[in-house]
C-alpha cells in the first residue's frame, strides 16, 4: 500500500510540477545527446579504423578497461575539479566514459568480420574504404550498435549523477534533494531518468536487432 | 561473351617475407600464354598461394616483375588491376550480408553498370555456372558448399576479366562435387578461354585441369613447367617424379584417348567394343577385366575405327 500510495504521489508530483520536470529531463537529454554525439565522433572512427588495420589491440582494450574501472562519480568529480561546473566541462568527463565502449566494440566488430570476406573484396577491387564501408560496417553493425548502447545508458545515468557534483537542472538535483521535493519528487524524478534511459536503450536496442536480422540471413 | 584472354608472364618475379629466411618464392620466370589454364602445384611450402597473390598484389614483389599483356603490373593502378583479374578463393568469401545476386554485382556496382544491366548479367552468370536463376535472391547461408563456390567463379567473372587466379577453388568441396565442378569449369573455360591461373596441391587436379602445370619445391622454385604429358613421360628430376607419384604411367594412359592411337586392321565380331574417347586407362583397364587381347574401337554411331590390343596401349 504504501508503495502504491508511493506511485500515486509520484505521478500527482509529475502534474503539479510538469515544467520543471519537463525542463530537467529536456536538459539531461541535451547534456547526454551532446556527450553521446562527441564520443561517437571520436570513438567510432578510431575504432573502426584500428579494426580494419587490426593493429591496436591494446588500445581498443585497454579503453574499455578503464572505462570499467573507473567510478562514473570519480570521474565527474575529477571533470568538475579540474575544469570547474559548466555543462560543456561535464560533458567532457561524459565523454571520457562514453568513448570506451563505442572505441572497443568498433574494433572487436570490425576485427572480428571473416578475414575471407575481407580479402575476397580486396582481391576484387575494394579500396580500403569500400571494404570498410560495404562490408566490415555492415558485418560489424550489431555489435557496434551494442557498443553505442552501452555507452549511451552509461552517459545517460552519469549526466543525473553531474547534479551531485554541483550541475543542476539534470534531475538529479531533484533525486538527491529529498528535503525540498519529497518522497513523491525524488521518485518522480527517478521515473523520469529511466523513462530516458530505457527510451534510449529501447530504441538502440530495437536497431541493434533490426541490424542483426538484416546481417545475419535467415537459413 | 567472348573476350580476349590476357597474356602473363612471371619474370624473376622474388617474394622474401621480411624477417624470414629465405624466400617464399624465388626467381620465378614462366609464361602463360593467353587462353590456357597454368596450374600451379607442390607441396607446402613451395609458395603457389604466395606466387598467385603476387599477381593480384595482394602480396607486394620483392623484385623481379610481373607483366600481364606486356605491362608490368606495377604500372596499373592498384584498384583497377584487382578489377580486372578475377579472384577465386577456396573459402569462397562471399558476402553474408548480400544476396547471390547482390556479391554477383559487386565488381559491376564499382563500375557504376545499372541495377537491371546487373540482374541481366547475374542471370546469365547464374545459367553460366549451373545454377537456377531462382539463385539470385538467396544469400550465402542459405547454400550448399559446392553451390558457394559457383556463385564465388560468377562473382569473379562478372566483370568479364581476362584473367583469373584461382587458389584452391574447389578444395574444400566433398570429391564428388568437385570432380563435377572440375568438369564443369573445363566446359566453361572451352567456351570462355580466359586466363587462368590454377593454385592446387592435388597432382591428379592438376593433371586434369592444366593445359601447362608449373611444379613448385620447397623455397618457391620451379622445379618443372610443361604440359601434363611431358611431366608425367619426362620428369626433369626424383623431385617431379616422386611428386606426380609412382603411377605416373597410368596417369600418362588417363590423359590419352583410344581415337589419338593408330589403330590396326583386323575389326571382326566377337571383340568387345569401346568408343573412342574411352582414356587408354580405362581401355587397359576393362581389357584385363574382361581377359581380352583387343578391342575394335568405335566411333560416331558406333561405326568401327580398327582395332587395339593389349601391347598398343602398353606401348
Amino acid at each position: 500500500m504504501i508503495v502504491s500510495s508511493l506511485v500515486i504521489d509520484a505521478f500527482r508530483f509529475i502534474g503539479d510540477n510538469g515544467s520543471l520536470l519537463l525542463s530537467e529531463t529536456g536538459q539531461l537529454a541535451k547534456l547526454a545527446f551532446a556527450s553521446l554525439a562527441i564520443s561517437l565522433a571520436i570513438a567510432l572512427p578510431v575504432g573502426l579504423w584500428l579494426g580494419h588495420k587490426h593493429r591496436g589491440l591494446f588500445l581498443a582494450l585497454g579503453a574499455s578497461t578503464l572505462g570499467r574501472a573507473l567510478p562514473s562519480i570519480a570521474l565527474i568529480g575529477l571533470g568538475i575539479a579540474v575544469l570547474g561546473v559548466g555543462f560543456w566541462n561535464v560533458s567532457v568527463a561524459l565523454v571520457v566514459l562514453g568513448v570506451p565502449p563505442i572505441l572497443t566494440n568498433a574494433y572487436l566488430a570490425v576485427d572480428g568480420v571473416d578475414r575471407d570476406a575481407v580479402e575476397a573484396a580486396r582481391g576484387i577491387g575494394l579500396t580500403e574504404t569500400q571494404i570498410l564501408t560495404r562490408v566490415e560496417l555492415p558485418l560489424g553493425l550489431p555489435l557496434i550498435l551494442a557498443g553505442i548502447r552501452i555507452s549511451a545508458v552509461f552517459v545517460v545515468a552519469t549526466a543525473t549523477i553531474a547534479a551531485v557534483a554541483g550541475l543542476g537542472g539534470t534531475l538529479g538535483d531533484v533525486i538527491v534533494n529529498q528535503a525540498s521535493y519529497g518522497e513523491a519528487g525524488v521518485f518522480a524524478a527517478a521515473l523520469c531518468v529511466s523513462a530516458v534511459a530505457l527510451g534510449t536503450a529501447g530504441l538502440l536496442g530495437l536497431m541493434q536487432a533490426a541490424a542483426f536480422r538484416r546481417m545475419t540471413p535467415r537459413t | 561473351m567472348r573476350t580476349e584472354a590476357a597474356e602473363l608472364v612471371f619474370d624473376e618475379a622474388t617474394k622474401v617475407y621480411p624477417g624470414r629466411e629465405g624466400a617464399a618464392v624465388h626467381e620465378l620466370s614462366l609464361t602463360v600464354p593467353a587462353g590456357e589454364i597454368c596450374v600451379l602445384v607442390g607441396p607446402s611450402g613451395g609458395g603457389k598461394t604466395t606466387a598467385l597473390k603476387l599477381v593480384n598484389r595482394l602480396i607486394p614483389l620483392t623484385s623481379g616483375y610481373i607483366r600481364i599483356d606486356g605491362k608490368a603490373i606495377g604500372d596499373y593502378n592498384i584498384t583497377e588491376l584487382r578489377r580486372s583479374i578475377g579472384y577465386v578463393i577456396q573459402q569462397v568469401g562471399l558476402f553474408p550480408h548480400y544476396t547471390v545476386e547482390g556479391n554477383i554485382g559487386v565488381v559491376p556496382r564499382l563500375y557504376g553498370e545499372s541495377r537491371s544491366w546487373i540482374k541481366a548479367r547475374s542471370a546469365e552468370l547464374l545459367d553460366l555456372v549451373g545454377l537456377d536463376p531462382s539463385y539470385a535472391k538467396r544469400f550465402p547461408a542459405q547454400l550448399s558448399g559446392g553451390e558457394r563456390q559457383r556463385v564465388g567463379l560468377a562473382r569473379a567473372l562478372a566483370a568479364n576479366p581476362p584473367l583469373m587466379l584461382m587458389d584452391e577453388p574447389f578444395g574444400a568441396i566433398d570429391p564428388i562435387v568437385r570432380t563435377r565442378l572440375q568438369d564443369e569449369f573445363l566446359r566453361l573455360q572451352g567456351e570462355l578461354r580466359k586466363t587462368v591461373v590454377f593454385v592446387t596441391h592435388d597432382i591428379d587436379e592438376a593433371i586434369k585441369i592444366g593445359d601447362r602445370i608449373a611444379i613448385l619445391r620447397e623455397g618457391g622454385k620451379l622445379a618443372q613447367y610443361d604440359t601434363p604429358m611431358q611431366i608425367l613421360d619426362h620428369p626433369v628430376d626424383e623431385f617431379v617424379a616422386d611428386f606426380v607419384g609412382r603411377d605416373r604411367a597410368l596417369k600418362a594412359l588417363a590423359l590419352q584417348k583410344l581415337g589419338d592411337l593408330k589403330l590396326g586392321e583386323g575389326v571382326r565380331d566377337g571383340l568387345p567394343r569401346l568408343p573412342a574417347e574411352t582414356s587408354l586407362r580405362d581401355a587397359l583397364s576393362f581389357l584385363l577385366a574382361e581377359r581380352q587381347e583387343a578391342a575394335v574401337v568405335t566411333g560416331e554411331n558406333g561405326k568401327p575405327l580398327g582395332v587395339v590390343t593389349r601391347e598398343d596401349l602398353l606401348r
